[in-house]
């Protein structure tokens, strides 16, 4: 049985496109055949943060204008023998794709892969009704600001009015030192809010911006603590059971003692 | 440390602050309501009220919406009005 997951939060820069890598990496670790699908046309962008942007020949608008059989569009990502990506195009615009077509592409889409991950623009016209029409299921993506939890509040309400049902939420960019400030809102704070399971919670993480600047998604670096926190959403997927990660563990016992010898 | 800090000081938590904003800024989003639209509300209110009883125009008009709990209990929203009233009988003109 394949799913269809639109990755959306409303606000832009939380993290959407750095959870799809994330999560097309780890499943296809996990030997599930993934595909990415980057629906934020005019501002390509999962390319480069899949380290991929060199192979790029056919996109997304040559599939579905009929310029090159999807099979051709497909970049196969060769460290991960399961992995695909369907680039968007950079140079045309979010109108350039109707929600039918969409729906037509993930149809085609499901038929291959086990997974099919989209990951949906920043705002809330077309190009996000182009995103969810063809998905199944939505994951919300926040980070514990305001800003971006009132617009994930409102994407909740379009996905229902859209009829995506029980969206699931992934907390980004949580820094623990500020939660235990009081300084940060929790994830009990957001939750309580927005009324919606919790997928996962992701610290804030340096390793992130490096694996980006590399092109290395962080799920497949076992040192990175934000590559854990997608380890553990990807098994959750694929349907285990995984208790949310202790945050704290990098004020763990182990860590005191790494930063005795570090100060000295 | 930061216990200590917290404990003496009276500032209340950002974390907190931003908790109770959000949730207020929600229930205007849900309802999908702004402050304008309440305000045209609460006039049209009084208004009609005005026309059948004596209303303490002085005491003013307390109008919002906030959240309760239905037979199922499930949050749902509300609208309150807090009309104070001198006379539950208009006087004659």
């Amino acid at each position: 049985m394949s799913e269809v997951f639109v990755i959306t939060s409303g606000k832009g820069g939380v993290g959407k496109t750095t959870t799809t890598a994330n999560l097309g990496a780890g499943l296809a670790i996990m030997e599930k055949k993934v595909v990415l699908v980057d629906a934020d046309i005019g501002l390509r962008n999962l390319d480069v943060v899949m380290g991929l942007e060199n192979r790029i020949v056919f996109d997304m608008i040559d599939v579905i204008e009929g310029n090159c059989r999807l099979k051709q569009a497909l970049i196969k990502d060769k460290r991960y023998p399961t992995l695909h990506l369907l680039p968007s195009a950079q140079t045309k615009d979010k109108d350039a794709v109707s929600p039918e077509q969409m729906k037509k592409l993930c149809a085609e889409l499901r038929e291959e892969f086990d997974y099919v991950i989209i990951d949906c623009p920043a705002g809330i016209e077309q190009g996000f009704k182009n995103a969810i029409a063809g998905a199944d299921k939505a994951i919300v993506v926040t980070t514990p600001e305001i800003s971006a939890v009132r617009d994930a509040d409102r994407i909740i309400g379009l996905l229902e009015a859209n009829e995506i049902r029980d969206p699931l939420l992934i907390l980004n960019r949580i820094r623990v030192n500020m939660v235990k400030r009081g300084d940060m809102m929790t994830l009990e704070d957001v939750t309580e809010v927005l009324a919606i399971d919790v997928l996962g919670i992701v610290p804030d993480d340096e390793s992130i911006v490096v694996s980006t600047n590399k092109g290395e998604p962080a799920v497949a670096d076992k040192s990175s603590f934000a590559g854990q926190a997608f380890r553990d959403i990807c098994r959750r997927i694929n349907g285990e059971t995984v208790p949310l990660m202790d945050l704290d563990q990098q004020n763990g016992f182990m860590s005191k003692i790494k930063k005795m010898f570090v100060r000295g | 440390m930061d216990f200590l800090k917290n404990f003496f000081s009276r500032k209340p938590q950002s974390g907190n602050v931003a908790k109770d904003r959000l949730k207020l800024v929600l229930i205007h989003d849900r309802a999908n309501c702004n402050t304008d639209l309440l305000e045209m509300m609460k006039n049209d209110i009084m208004q009609v009220i005005a026309k059948y009883m004596d209303i303490d125009e002085a005491a003013g008009m307390d109008i919002n919406i906030s959240q309760t709990t239905d037979d199922d209990n499930k949050t749902v929203p509300v609208l309150y009005a807090n009309i104070p009233i001198k006379n539950l009988r208009k006087k004659k003109q």
